[in-house]
């Protein structure tokens, strides 16, 4: 490597090794067991946070975060399941609170969007690429000899 | 002719779509509540004002109620307090207070300098009342039927023009559900 490429390798990995010591958002005391820190971990990078909408719980510093943190922690001790806790949430903030929009008949069209428009889109293709292919031909067919249509 | 019809219409739906959307735009941080056309959340807090007696979600229900989340620290609460205490002039629809992640001697200052438009004040100190009600950021208020459902929520400062045209019409319309 040349030396300006070096000092900018060595600065990026300079950066990177300070961006570890970054502080962490979630304060919440860890849970007893590891399957349920597990199933905390889960939760908080699925549930939004409704302030900062882009956010997850895990990574949102902000009070209202913290509160919804505290909250799947208590329904994780208390014994919920996942989706419990999932139900709980959405019957207070809708279904944006989910990252993930769940695979309900309410969602269907959200799913269902994409493909149907690229299926429209391939078919409209499709078509017209027959459609020219079609006047190609017509074009060599007048090109042998006969005179074309003015 | 035939064939432009079919792009030509394609465009004209997703023109429609898009134009809804733009129009809607300043709305999408705005979510709709599902707690509309469902029983007002439980709740039992401290009261503010007097700690023997709890200000509970039972109080909400045989008459129209404004249920207004507010704090101190809240900028938009600040602005809305005027019309909050026109409301309370009117004396058609009473204001029960959630005080959300404050301080009771914060609040207490707050509403002695600024005038009290609550007919009681509930302190969640913790968020859970207002996490129940789905609160994601104050204020928000929520207009409770004597039956005890939430009929509307409003998210951000209240405004005369919102009291009027979305409030008020629902209170008009009676009891209903």
């Amino acid at each position: 490597m040349r030396a300006p490429a070096l000092l900018c390798a060595a600065l990026a990995c300079a950066a990177l090794a300070a961006g570890g010591a970054a502080l962490a958002v979630d304060t919440t005391p860890p849970l007893p067991t590891p399957a349920l820190q597990q199933r905390y971990y889960q939760l908080t990078h699925e549930l939004r946070c409704m302030q900062c909408q882009s956010e997850a719980l895990a990574d949102s510093s902000v009070g209202l975060a913290a509160d919804l943190r505290v909250q799947v922690r208590e329904l994780l001790l208390a014994g919920d399941s996942d989706d419990q806790i999932r139900d709980h949430m959405v019957a207070r903030y809708g279904e944006f609170i989910l990252f993930r929009p769940r695979m309900i008949w309410r969602n269907a069209w959200l799913w269902a969007a994409p493909t149907v428009l690229m299926l429209v889109g391939g078919l409209v293709g499709w078509r017209i690429l027959r459609a020219r292919a079609r006047l190609v031909d017509s074009e060599e067919a007048g090109s042998a000899g006969e005179p074309l249509e003015p | 002719m035939n064939r432009f019809l079919l792009p030509l219409a394609g465009f004209a739906l997703l023109l429609a779509v898009l134009l809804v959307g733009l129009v809607r735009a300043p709305e999408k941080s705005i979510l709709p509540s599902p707690l509309i056309g469902k029983p007002a959340p439980q709740f039992t807090l401290p009261n503010l004002f007097d700690n023997t007696q709890p200000v509970s979600s039972a109080a909400l229900k045989g008459h129209w109620s404004l249920v207004n989340v507010w704090g101190t620290w809240c900028v938009e609460c600040r602005a809305e307090h005027e019309v909050l205490l026109q409301i309370k002039q009117e004396a058609r629809v009473p204001i029960i207070g959630i005080d959300w992640k404050d301080q009771n001697e914060d609040a207490l200052t707050w509403l002695e300098q600024l005038g009290n438009p609550y007919e009681r004040v509930g302190t969640d100190r913790d968020g859970r009342v207002a996490i129940d009600w789905g609160v994601y950021g104050a204020p928000e208020s929520f207009l409770i039927s004597p039956a005890g459902t939430v009929v509307y929520k409003h998210i951000g400062a209240m405004t005369s023009q919102v009291w009027q045209s979305e409030f008020l019409p629902r209170v008009a319309a009676g009891p209903g559900a």
